[in-house]
């Protein structure tokens, strides 16, 4: 029995890991509908960034991600005002092979760089702890603060969208690019704001994918398809709804694995599809479109 | 040819146009006569070379262009072949870690650069696939750096009819450890450790994971005759970020030591989660995750006593055919001309071509054949130890493509803010001196 419960709790544990791979990527189809292949490289690249500062300033990496958010800002507006805006239009192909090139100009960048070394963030004693629950069941803390981090996100994302200008501006142009245009907004610059906010996330979210696992320049696509599945399975554009479909996918793996360990990935998928034919448009689909 | 017979034919009326036509033929074909010979003589012999520089394999081939250079440096007054003496290159080409590239650039090896001789390394996903074009092209090659089971069986038209089925090969060549001998490294070693016998087995669903968890050659009969009780929860995926199923049946099985063939970020996953679980095995002995320092010291203190099969250490007590530098020497040479770390794969690199060196000079002539023949017939002392093909240690059916090398066990050490790896077992190769005896992790 303590079995189960274990799962269920490492399931919703392992969840807020994927919510948060997939935050920034639900953005930035919330917004601009742009299908990012390179999302998980760039949750590499910002891995990267934070080895590095870490290691140049012998700072502690939750200090060093302070020190990353702000640039992982700028690059992330530069590189939608620069180049992604270009790509934007009716067609949906230009953006997407943008978005691939970017991810293998990207991997083979950091490898050229970094060479092909596996690397982690340390942290120190905090990797191992845990918050023994009784009955042999514990909950380790860095899997604790990721779900936290997670939440804390979603938060923040929704109370930008509902609570600020610009916020009105990313649902407006959201909801409508032409009339939002009408109405005197600079999509450029709506764009870019977008994908510097995702950049936020994705720092955030490459410091629990480097305190967790080792990470290396080509691990970035693995982490993809998860993100993708967590923010179907959520509905498009919701964000608390891409928090539920991590943890939906991440519950459906440790229940899986249970069961029998080559189950793990498969369950993941089979809860992708299952909802897929039960809700086609996600559990909490936000725009009708 | 067809230029003397176009110009003989106006000889008769010969005017300025014909005339410079006429000579720039005869001085055409005038030159190509007297150079054919010499091309023929000092034609180079070449050596393809498929290695993964790029991918997630990469830190197979970080030594590679130390390896080449040393070896161009070697072999900078050529090599004497028949009774010609000849200058070698090699022509490197990236696999990209991709068993379909790997394939595609030694054919464009075979059939634009014409090599004379194939080398391959590093993990069955690149060996495999450059052998079996070169036994399809019938040019020899020589592979190393991965288990020889993969190799060999992996590459048969039916790897699953068993030893009658399986055919030797005519062209391709390997020199490494197999199965057999990582078993016994590790439960050598365990043998050291006071434990309950009780091993967890983290077999992932891929070709190492599935035969290093395969009932019939893998670990369990092994296991099950040494009096151990393997909990294998079963094959799971590469690249999870959860093991909290494997991690509970480990702690309910009471499981003291950990073993399998596991991929760098998995293991580190797998350690950490572990860890936070309160779940620490007496002893964790793992392939591939472990082989590289920087993998250990992605762990933190976490790695410490963490043991590992060892296939070559500075502390092996061999020396080059090619340079004359000991095994301590070339990683002293590495981490001075690359201020890193050494690790495993030189010694094997660089036995690549001491071995591509040997067979060359033997040879008695340049054809595939005859440099086959030869290979065949090698027993060379290498940095790695004696590569000679015919079977010793070996099963009937791979005996004539297959040469041993010897592997030892052992562990990581964490010292002075970096990590070592100290040999704590050698009953399978005593002729490697260990540094120290198996320790629980405290």
């Amino acid at each position: 029995m303590t079995g189960w419960i274990d799962a269920l709790i490492q399931g919703v544990l392992l969840g807020g890991l994927y919510a948060l791979f997939a935050a920034g990527l639900s953005l930035m189809f919330g917004v601009m509908r742009l299908v990012n292949l390179a999302h998980g490289d760039l949750i590499v690249l910002a891995a990267f960034a934070i080895l590095v500062i870490a290691g140049k300033l012998g700072l502690d990496p939750f200090v060093a991600v302070l020190v990353a958010i702000p640039i992982l800002f700028v690059i992330g507006f530069a590189l939608q005002y620069v180049l992604l805006n270009r790509t934007l239009g009716r067609d949906l192909l230009a953006p997407l092979l943008v978005t691939f090139g970017l991810s293998i100009i990207i991997q083979n960048g950091l490898l050229q760089l970094f060479s092909a070394d596996s690397q982690r963030l340390r942290a120190g004693a905090i990797e191992t702890a845990s918050i023994p629950l009784g009955g042999g069941i514990a909950v380790g803390v860095v899997p604790l603060l990721t779900l936290v981090s997670a939440i804390a996100v979603i938060v923040f994302l929704n109370l930008i969208f509902y609570r600020t200008p610009i916020g009105r501006a990313f649902r407006a142009t959201s909801d409508d690019l032409e009339v939002a245009q009408l109405m005197g907004i600079d999509i450029n610059r709506v764009f870019a704001t977008a994908m510097a906010v995702a950049f936020v996330v994705i720092a955030i979210a490459a410091l629990f994918l480097g305190l967790r696992a080792n990470f290396d320049p080509t691990i970035g696509p693995a982490r993809l398809l998860y993100a993708f599945e967590a923010v179907i399975i959520g509905g498009l554009g919701s964000f608390w709804g891409t928090l539920a479909g991590g943890i939906v996918l991440g519950l459906a793996q440790t229940i899986g694995a249970r069961i029998d360990p080559e189950w793990q990935i498969l369950a993941g998928h089979l809860a992708f599809l299952v909802v897929l034919v039960i809700r086609p448009r996600g559990l909490f689909p936000r725009a009708q479109d | 040819m067809t230029c003397h017979k176009t110009s003989s034919t106006h000889r008769h009326s010969i005017d300025r146009r014909t005339l410079l036509k006429y000579s720039a033929a005869t001085g055409a074909a005038l030159s190509v006569g007297l150079k054919a010979p010499a091309i023929a003589q000092t034609r180079a012999i070449k050596l393809g070379y498929v290695s993964p520089l790029t991918g997630p394999l990469a830190a197979f081939a970080e030594a590679d262009n130390f390896i080449i250079a040393n070896f161009k440096d070697a072999a900078k007054a050529g090599i004497k072949i028949g009774s010609a003496t000849v200058p070698v290159e090699v022509v490197v080409k990236d696999s990209q870690s991709n068993p379909n590239r790997a394939a595609e650039v030694a054919k464009d090896l075979i059939v634009q650069d014409k090599v004379d001789l194939m080398l391959v390394a590093s993990t069955p996903e690149t060996t495999n696939p450059v052998s079996t074009q070169c036994e399809i092209e019938e040019v020899p090659c020589i592979s190393t750096v991965a288990p020889w089971q993969p190799w060999f069986i992996g590459r048969q038209a039916n790897p699953a009819g068993g030893p009658p089925a399986w055919k030797g090969f005519n062209y391709t060549y390997h020199f490494f450890w197999g199965l057999e001998d990582v078993i016994a490294v590790f439960t050598n070693m365990w043998g050291q450790v006071a434990t309950n016998k009780s091993v967890g087995g983290l077999f992932p669903n891929d070709g190492d994971g599935n035969a290093w968890g395969d009932k019939v050659v893998g670990f369990p009969p092994v296991l099950e005759k040494g009096g151990y009780k393997l909990t294998d929860p079963g094959r799971y995926q590469n690249l999870t970020d959860n093991f909290s199923a494997q991690i509970g049946a480990f702690k309910t099985a009471n499981c003291e030591i950990i073993t399998g063939v596991v991929l760098p970020p998995d293991f580190t996953t797998f350690w950490k989660q572990a860890l936070q679980q309160g779940f620490k095995p007496k002893v964790a002995s793992i392939g591939k995750a472990i082989l590289f320092p920087v993998a250990v010291e992605a762990l933190g203190k976490d790695g410490h006593n963490l043991s590992s099969e060892v296939w070559w250490s500075p502390n092996h007590p061999f020396e080059s055919s090619l340079t004359g530098m000991s095994a301590k020497d070339l990683a002293a040479a590495y981490q001075a001309a690359t201020k890193k770390q050494w690790t495993q794969p030189i010694g094997f690199i660089h036995a690549l071509f001491e071995v591509a060196v040997d067979v060359l000079k033997r040879a008695p002539d340049r054809d595939g054949k005859a440099i086959a023949t030869t290979i065949a017939a090698t027993n060379l002392d290498t940095v790695v130890g004696k590569v000679q093909w015919g079977g010793a240690n070996l099963p009937p059916f791979a005996a004539k493509n297959v040469a041993k090398t010897p592997l030892v066990g052992g562990q990581w050490r964490f010292k002075d803010g970096k990590y070592d790896i100290v040999i704590t077992d050698n009953k399978t190769a005593p002729a490697i001196p260990v540094g120290g005896q198996m320790e629980a992790i405290a």
